[in-house]
C-alpha cells in the first residue's frame, strides 16, 4: 500500500506529538426538546489512538459525533479542540480544522460518481477561483489533476478501482460504505468520526473494513472515533472504549477492562437502572 | 462497430476527464460545430432564423441557466421569467444610456446585473427548499414583472410602457434594429451560447459543480465536508441568473426588437424553460438544448403536421400541441427523470454494443 500522505506534512494538521488531547469534551449535555439525549458528559480523545464509543440503541453516540463536528450545539459544557475551548462551530468550519466523518446511514452524494464524491472530499484543499474554474486550464487544470491523483491513492487503497465510474446509487451497501471512508480519506483529516462503519456488512466485509481503519490510523496517524457495536471489532481496534447508556457515561478505559465492568455487562443485558 | 472506445486508452487523468472521452464523439461535435459557424450561415434567411434559429439559441442559453440551478444545485426557481426581464431591461437602459458600448459589453453586463439581482432572491434557499422555495421564486417572477410596469424610468416613460431596441452594431455589423441581417444575429447568439455553454461545462466539472452536486444530492454531508451551503447555494443563483439574464438580453434586442413585459416575460416563460430542463434531462449541458430544440421545434412541427397536413383548424391544433406538450411532462417525470439527454446516453451504449450487445 502507498503512503498517500506523510502525516507530517498534511496541510492544517496541528503537529501535535502522540499521546496529547487533541479533543476533549467537558460536562456537555444535549436535549431535544424534553429528549435528554446527552448528560454531562466528559472525555478526551489523544491524538494517534482509536477510540470506540459504545453503548446500546438510543445511548447518544451519534448524538455525541454530531456534537463534535458541530452538527448540534450542546445546552451545557465546551469541547475543548486542539487545547483550545472552541466558540460554538459550524459543519463547514469543523471540516476546516481538521474533523472529517461517515455516517450510520451512509450520505453519500447519489448522483455523483465515485470519483467525484472522493473528489468533492478535496474542496477544501482546492484554492483556484472561480475565473479559472471557468476557464478549466492553466492553474485550476494543473489543481484539478494534482487532486485527481491523490483520489487515486485513496481509491487503489481502499481498492474501488472498478467502481470509479459508477453512480455511488448504484453500488451495493457495502461498497457504498467504502466509497463514504474514501471521501472522508481525502479531506486528509487529523481526526475521524466512523458512525458504524461496519453495520450491515458481511464477514469479509467487516475483516477488509477493520483491515482499512487499523492502516489509516498506524500508516496515516489519523485519529479515530469510532462507533461500533460488534464488541469483536471494537475490542480488536481500540486503544481505549467510553461506553455510553442513556445518554449517560458508565465506563471509560482499555477494552478489557471496560468489558469487565458490571455497569456494562448490565447495560447491554438490560438490566434496569434508577435515574 | 463504428462507433468503440475500445483501443482508445487514456494516458492521463485530463484526457480522462475530458468532456467529450470517446474519439467518435469528439469527431461528430467538432464536426457539427463547424458546420454551425462555417456553413449555416451562409443559408440563413429571415424565416429560418426568426422561426427557428435565434428561439432555439437563445432559449437554449435560458435553459442551460436554469438547469444550473435546478439540474446542478437542486434549487427550484419559477422566476426564469422575472429573471430574463431583468437582462431585457438592464440591456435597454445601458444601449439607451451608453450609445456607444459595444454590444457584447451590454449582453455580459446584463448579464452581471442578473446575476446580482438572482442572488437576492436566492437568499431565502438557506432556509427553506423545494415546494417553499418555488413560491418564494414565483413571487419574485410577479414582483418583477410589476415593477417593469409601475416604475417609467425602466421604459424611459415611453408611451407605451414598451421598450425598443435601438440600432447597435457590433464590430461594425448591424446587430439589433429592423434592419439588420439575420446571419449577423445568428452568429452573434451562437457564439455567446458556445462560449457559455463551453464555460458552464468547465464549471460543472470542476469544485464549484461538484460542490453543487453535492448540495442537490444531501445538503448535511455536504456541510459536514466543508461545503458552505449558503455561499454555493448563492453562487448557483448567480452563475444561473447571469445566462437567464443574458437570454433575456437578446430575446429583447436581437431578437424581438420590442418588448412589453407582462407579455413577453410573464409566467409562462418560467414554466416554458423548466420545460425543457425537465424534458431535456435534469443535470445535463447537453440535455439543457435537446429540451430547447425540443419545445421549440415541436410546435412548429405540429403546426405544419396537424394545419396544413391534416387541414386542422389552428385554434384546435393549438389545443392539441398544449396537450400533447402536458402529457409529455407527465411522460418525462414519472418516466425518464433525466430526459432526453439519458435516452440520447441509453441509445449511445447500445451502439457501443452493437451489432454484438452481450
Ligand atoms: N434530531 C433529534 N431530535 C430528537 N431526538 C433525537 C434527535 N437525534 C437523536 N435523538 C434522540 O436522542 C437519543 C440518542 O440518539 P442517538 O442517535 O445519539 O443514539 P445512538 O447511540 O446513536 O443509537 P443507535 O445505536 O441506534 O445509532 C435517542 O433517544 C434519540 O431518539
Ligand atoms: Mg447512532
Amino acid at each position: 500500500m502507498s503512503a498517500f500522505v506523510e502525516p507530517a506534512r498534511m496541510a492544517g494538521h496541528s503537529g501535535m506529538a502522540k499521546g496529547e488531547v487533541l479533543l476533549r469534551v467537558d460536562n456537555v449535555s444535549l436535549s431535544f426538546g424534553g429528549v435528554k439525549a446527552i448528560t454531562n458528559i466528559s472525555f478526551d480523545i489523544v491524538k494517534g489512538e482509536v477510540r470506540a464509543i459504545i453503548g446500546p440503541n438510543g445511548a447518544g453516540k451519534t448524538s455525541m459525533l454530531n456534537v463534535i463536528n458541530g452538527f448540534y450545539h450542546p445546552q451545557e459544557g465546551t469541547i475543548a479542540w486542539r487545547g483550545k475551548v472552541r466558540r460554538k462551530m459550524k459543519p463547514y468550519e469543523a471540516a476546516s480544522n481538521g474533523i472529517a466523518r461517515t455516517f450510520q446511514n451512509v450520505a453519500l452524494f447519489k448522483g455523483m460518481t465515485t470519483l467525484d464524491n472522493i473528489m468533492t472530499g478535496r474542496g477544501l484543499k482546492m484554492k483556484k477561483n472561480f475565473l479559472w474554474q471557468c476557464l478549466h486550464w492553466g492553474p485550476a487544470l494543473t489543481e484539478e489533476n494534482e487532486h485527481r491523483r491523490k483520489v487515486e491513492e485513496i481509491i487503489d487503497f481502499l481498492e474501488i478501482q472498478a467502481i470509479r465510474k459508477t453512480p455511488v446509487g448504484r453500488l451495493p451497501y457495502g461498497l457504498q460504505k467504502r466509497v463514504e471512508l474514501a471521501r472522508a480519506l481525502a479531506m486528509e483529516p487529523e481526526l475521524l468520526l466512523l458512525d458504524e462503519p461496519m453495520a450491515g456488512m458481511n464477514l469479509e466485509e467487516k475483516e477488509d473494513m477493520s483491515r482499512f481503519i487499523l492502516d489509516v490510523n498506524q500508516q496515516f496517524g489519523t485519529t479515530i472515533a469510532l462507533i461500533e457495536h460488534d464488541m469483536g471489532v471494537v475490542m480488536d481496534l481500540s486503544d481505549r472504549v467510553v461506553v455510553l447508556d442513556y445518554g449517560r457515561k458508565i465506563a471509560d478505559g482499555p477494552p478489557d477492562e471496560v468489558q469487565a465492568s458490571q455497569d456494562v455487562i448490565d447495560a447491554y443485558l438490560g438490566v434496569p437502572h434508577e435515574h | 462497430m463504428l462507433y468503440r472506445e475500445a483501443g482508445q486508452y487514456k494516458t492521463s487523468y485530463q484526457s480522462d476527464q475530458a468532456i467529450f472521452p470517446i474519439a467518435q464523439d469528439r469527431w461528430v461535435v467538432w464536426a457539427f460545430v463547424a458546420f454551425a459557424f462555417l456553413v449555416v450561415p451562409f443559408f440563413v434567411n429571415d424565416y429560418w432564423t426568426n422561426a427557428v434559429l435565434l428561439p432555439l439559441l437563445i432559449y437554449g442559453l435560458a435553459a442551460l441557466g436554469l438547469n444550473i440551478l435546478v439540474g446542478y444545485c437542486g434549487q427550484i426557481s419559477l422566476g426564469t421569467g422575472g429573471f430574463m426581464a431583468v437582462g431585457a431591461y438592464a440591456s435597454y437602459k445601458l444601449m439607451t444610456s451608453f450609445p456607444e458600448m459595444n454590444m457584447i459589453i451590454v449582453v455580459l453586463l446584463s448579464g452581471g446585473i442578473t446575476a446580482a439581482v438572482g442572488s437576492l432572491f436566492g437568499l431565502p434557499s438557506l432556509r427553506i427548499k423545494g415546494f417553499y422555495l418555488a413560491v418564494a421564486t414565483l413571487a419574485a417572477q410577479f414582483f418583477l414583472v410589476w415593477v417593469f410596469n409601475k416604475f417609467g424610468w425602466f421604459y424611459n416613460y415611453s408611451m407605451t410602457g414598451q421598450i425598443t431596441a435601438p440600432d447597435r452594431e457590433v464590430f461594425g455589423f448591424l446587430l439589433t434594429g429592423p434592419s439588420a441581417l439575420p446571419w449577423v444575429k445568428y452568429l452573434f447568439c451562437l457564439t455567446l451560447l458556445a462560449v457559455f455553454a463551453l464555460i458552464a461545462k468547465n464549471l460543472v466539472r470542476g469544485r464549484l459543480g461538484r460542490n453543487w452536486m453535492a448540495i442537490r444530492d444531501m445538503d448535511i454531508a455536504a456541510e459536514l465536508i466543508g461545503v458552505r451551503p449558503l455561499l454555493t447555494k448563492l453562487s448557483a443563483f448567480a452563475v444561473s441568473s447571469f445566462y437567464i439574464g443574458m437570454a433575456g438580453s437578446l430575446l429583447f434586442s436581437v431578437y424581438l426588437g420590442a418588448v412589453e413585459v407582462g407579455e413577453v416575460f410573464g409566467i409562462n416563460v418560467s414554466f416554458l424553460v423548466l420545460f425543457m430542463v425537465i424534458i431535456g434531462g435534469l443535470g445535463s449541458i447537453v440535455g439543457s438544448f435537446l429540451g430547447a430544440a425540443f419545445l421549440v421545434l415541436l410546435p412548429i412541427f405540429l403546426k405544419n403536421f396537424m394545419v396544413d397536413g391534416l387541414g386542422m383548424l389552428p385554434t384546435m391544433a393549438k389545443h392539441v400541441e398544449i396537450l400533447l406538450m402536458g402529457l409529455l411532462i407527465i411522460f418525462f417525470l414519472i418516466v425518464e427523470p433525466h430526459g432526453l439527454a439519458r435516452l440520447w446516453q441509453i441509445t449511445k451504449e447500445k451502439l457501443r454494443m452493437w451489432p454484438f450487445p452481450y
